[in-house]
């Protein structure tokens, strides 16, 4: 394999004693660019590593995302870790296994053939010939580059991966300690960032001196717009942030008001071209639908507000963050600060619910400024209003789809088009700073431009390309350069918005023809995996083509591959109609090729499931003029512990396919499903989210 | 002005010196190292802060140090630990029902103060226990069933 034919990983990092240390205590040490996030990454990457090695769960441990030692494996997102990280881990212990056997072998006087590996062994079966790794850790230099060609294990020989091994991270979060929240260190502040009312604001007066007068205040760091507090006891800087938050003056030009998603979007400049076209003008088309769909902007809302620890050592900064990606993090900070990035220091800490890009990188950055100015270790948590109002949001967007149908019913023709913001505006290595203090501090540092993932994965448009065989196909992108809120990557970026839209819409012209909507879209795939999906899903379901929605329950169904790369998901709802609608009953199948975990593959369809039934029937970013006014759970609610549906999840196991990422296939296809539930049950098309009873009261009318 | 307060905290009797409106979400992590409550809203609206007030759950991020004098608190790290785990802390190992885990600490707290009066709770009890804790990964399906499975395993 030549080295472009690497995981991406291992072409930036090849060196395998950058992946892999054999320690003097008989154990092993991986490191991994790829962080937990409460999806289980780390347990899934030991599973492959230990497999590949031949050594004992209980023998590897995983460091994951420290700059100072761990491979630079980008952000842990876009349902890649699996994928892309696992592929690199399982290429590097394969190789180190091999030459380690080779090793042995010399040893032992043995082919290597006549040697097996066992709980970190090699062993001559039937004899007392042995030697471990760490035996032989001195004679085998791992300063070598990969190559790829060894030969890692057959999966029908596989005993670790494919199991539903207990995630390591989870007794101690259940016990205790166990995030970067919880962290101490000998001489720490505890800070807070006093927040303007809005985007764009300037910090025009403040009385200083009052500020620093209340208790246990150490410092009060201001540069330009950018304004924190530091005190000796939590509480004394909480109390400080609302002494500040009274006394400071701000002046803001005032937000746009809030709009209906479709024409606020509508009416904003756009840059148009089109991203996806195959097959000529349809002829002989029968009949013509269209429909104009809309997802509003949705808040990361994670349960505890983002949070870092920064301290200065000498001249070095060294931060613990909850970060998705600590090397671009650490290229950011640095050259925010003016350092070189050698004297800086991202560790990974675990933190909340991680969805994309929230907050976690604004406070690492929030933190250095104040451990900077301190000279101190500083501990520095948003409040909830902080990370409801001023993390990026998911951008909101407009779909409209129009569709040809021929005489017998099939769609020959397809255009879907699409307005949105970017969903990529990470810290990452282009132009400009992607980190809030960055725009506020003074001198203020550029806001890199708007800029989308390209296609294939995309951007906005990811998902857009319908996975149906239509003849003729047509996908156009409005990109919207401006943001009147701030906007960056949240959970499939525009997939979800795209795969309801075209979902609805593939349901609307099977409702509309009388055909079934399962039998309906399995007629439009070419692809036998996708179709094996949707016909699972239906199954498990109990899927009944003729039952009729009764006006208090309906059932639908919806279906994509994530990326049109990633992993195949079909969901199917039931749900009730009351005064509001209740999805009662979700049933998923899945096909991620081959699984690594099958417990912590199910858990992500069942949080992906649960998310999406939130994002769909409640949640809306709301503002005013004044700013963003859904700032609390009150105003920002999601959905409660026991309104979520039973789920139940069938995987459809392929061991000798590529794993594909999982952690967003789910939820593009649940909206679809409730919206297609809710028309099964109603008769009414809602295609406007969130589907709360006063959206549901407009689409009836 | 910062006085001294007498807690009696999972058994134990504690003495801290902080002003008395202090949340005691802070005194229980900052002062008394307790981590496991954590903070979520500051207004009592997510439950990631939830402890044990004599056995009923409150709120500590909205709940005065000085309140706390004269009750037994009781936080996670009281329930039990990774040695000896709680039957709730077992049941949500056993059903790995955690993704970020952030909420968690506290649903469990909520669920001990229910099961502790109610050993065969309802759905409907559970939900009510539930109403002010909040989940954002969509762990819910698996939260539910490891306190139905804590409940049987106490019930024992």
């Amino acid at each position: 394999m030549s080295a472009a034919g690497l995981p991406l990983s291992l072409q930036t990092t090849p060196r395998l004693d950058r992946w892999l240390r054999f320690n003097a205590d008989g154990t092993v040490t991986a490191f991994s660019g790829k962080v937990e996030l409460g999806q289980g990454i780390v347990t899934a990457i030991a599973q492959i590593a230990a497999e590949e090695l031949g050594v004992e769960p209980a023998q590897l441990s995983i460091v994951a995302g420290d700059t100072s030692v761990s491979p630079d494996e980008w952000y842990t997102a876009g349902s890649q870790s699996v994928e892309v990280g696992g592929a690199a881990m399982r290429l590097v212990c394969a190789e180190v296994r091999e030459l380690f056997l080779e090793a042995a072998a010399r040893e032992l006087e043995v082919s290597a053939a006549e040697l097996r590996v066992r709980s970190g062994a090699f062993e001559v079966p039937g004899t007392d010939l042995r030697r471990t790794y760490w035996q032989l850790a001195a004679k085998v230099s791992l300063a070598r580059d990969a190559t790829g060609l060894a030969q890692p294990v057959p999966p029908a020989r596989h005993s670790l991966v494919g199991t539903s091994a207990p995630r390591r991270d989870i007794p101690a979060k259940v016990c205790g300690a166990a995030y970067v929240h919880d962290m101490t260190l000998p001489g720490m502040l505890y800070a807070r960032v006093v927040r303007p009312p809005r985007y764009g604001a300037r910090l025009v007066a403040l009385d200083e001196a009052a500020l620093r007068a209340a208790p246990g205040v150490v410092a009060v760091v201001r540069s330009g717009s950018f304004l924190a507090v530091a005190a000796q006891r939590e509480e004394q800087a909480v109390k400080a942030l609302e002494i500040a938050q009274r006394a400071a003056r701000w002046d803001a030009p005032p937000m746009p008001e809030q709009a209906e998603t479709v024409p606020f979007l509508m009416g904003l400049p756009a840059q148009t071209s089109t991203v996806h076209a195959k097959g000529t003008p349809a002829s002989g088309a029968a009949r013509r639908f269209e429909a104009v769909y809309s997802k509003p902007y949705l808040a990361h809302a994670s349960l505890g507000p983002s949070c870092a620890l920064a301290a200065p050592e000498g001249g070095r900064l060294r931060i613990w963050s909850h970060t998705q990606g600590p090397h671009m993090l650490r290229g950011q900070i640095a050259k925010a600060l003016g350092m070189p990035e050698s004297e800086v220091d991202v560790i990974h800490r675990d933190g909340a619910g991680c969805y994309g890009h929230n907050g976690a990188d604004d406070v690492a950055f929030d933190a250095a400024l104040v451990a900077r100015a301190c000279g101190r270790p500083v501990m520095l948590q948003w409040t909830r209003e902080d990370e409801l109002a001023w993390s990026p949001f998911g951008s909101a967007m407009a779909m409209k789809i129009a569709a040809e149908v021929d005489a017998g019913g099939s769609i020959v023709g397809w255009k879907h088009e699409l307005w949105s913001h970017t969903h990529i505006k990470r810290p990452g290595r282009g132009e400009g700073i992607n980190l809030l203090a960055a725009w506020h501090m003074d001198p203020p540092l550029p806001v890199p431009p708007a800029k989308d993932m390209p296609l294939p994965a995309g951007g906005g448009d990811r998902n857009a390309v319908p996975i149906y065989d239509f003849p003729r196909q047509e996908v156009v992108y409005h990109f919207l350069p401006e943001m009147p809120l701030r906007v960056s990557a949240l959970r499939t970026l525009g997939a979800y918005a795209n795969v309801f839209a075209i979902e609805s819409m593939m349901d609307e012209i099977a409702a509309a023809l009388g055909i079934d909507p399962v039998a309906y879209r399995l007629r439009h795939l070419a692809d036998e995996r996708a179709k094996a999906v949707v016909r699972a899903a239906a199954q498990a379901a109990g899927w009944n083509p003729g039952a009729r929605g009764d006006g208090a329950s309906g059932r639908g169904i919806a279906f994509a591959r994530y990326k049109n790369l990633s992993a195949y998901c079909a969901v199917v709802v039931e749900v009730e109609l009351a005064e509001k609608v209740r999805v009662k009953r979700a049933v998923a199948a899945v096909d991620a090729g081959q699984i690594v975990n099958p417990d912590g593959l199910r858990n992500q369809i069942e949080g992906g499931i649960v998310q999406a039934a939130s994002w769909t029937l409640k949640e809306r970013v709301r503002w005013t003029r004044d700013g963003i006014a859904s700032r609390t759970w009150e105003e920002y609610p999601i959905l409660k512990l026991d309104e979520a549906p039973e789920i139940e999840v069938v995987l459809i196991d392929r061991p000798d396919e590529a794993s594909l990422g999982t952690g967003e296939c789910a939820a593009g296809p649940t909206a679809g499903a409730i919206a297609n539930a809710l028309h099964h049950g109603l008769g009414v098309r809602a295609r406007h989210l969130p589907l709360t009873p006063e959206r549901i009261a407009a689409a009836m009318d | 002005m910062p006085e001294v307060f007498k807690l009696r905290v999972n058994g134990s009797e504690r003495e801290v010196r902080a002003e008395g409106d202090t949340p005691l979400l802070y005194i229980l992590r900052n002062d008394l190292g307790l981590k496991g409550a954590r903070f979520g809203c500051g207004a009592g609206q997510c439950g990631a802060c939830t402890v044990l007030f004599d056995g009923n759950a409150v709120q500590s991020c909205d709940t005065p140090l000085w309140s706390a004098v004269g009750h037994e608190v009781t936080t996670i790290e009281g329930l039990g630990g990774a040695e000896r785990p709680h039957p709730l802390q077992r049941a949500f190992i056993d059903e790995q029902a955690v993704q970020c885990g952030y909420c968690i600490t506290g649903i469990i707290m909520s669920a001990a103060a229910l099961l502790a009066k109610n050993a065969d709770p309802a759905p409907a009890d559970i939900a009510a226990a539930l109403e002010r804790n909040l989940c954002r990964c969509g762990t819910h399906v698996r939260v539910l069933r490891a306190i139905r499975r804590a409940a049987r395993e106490m019930r024992r």
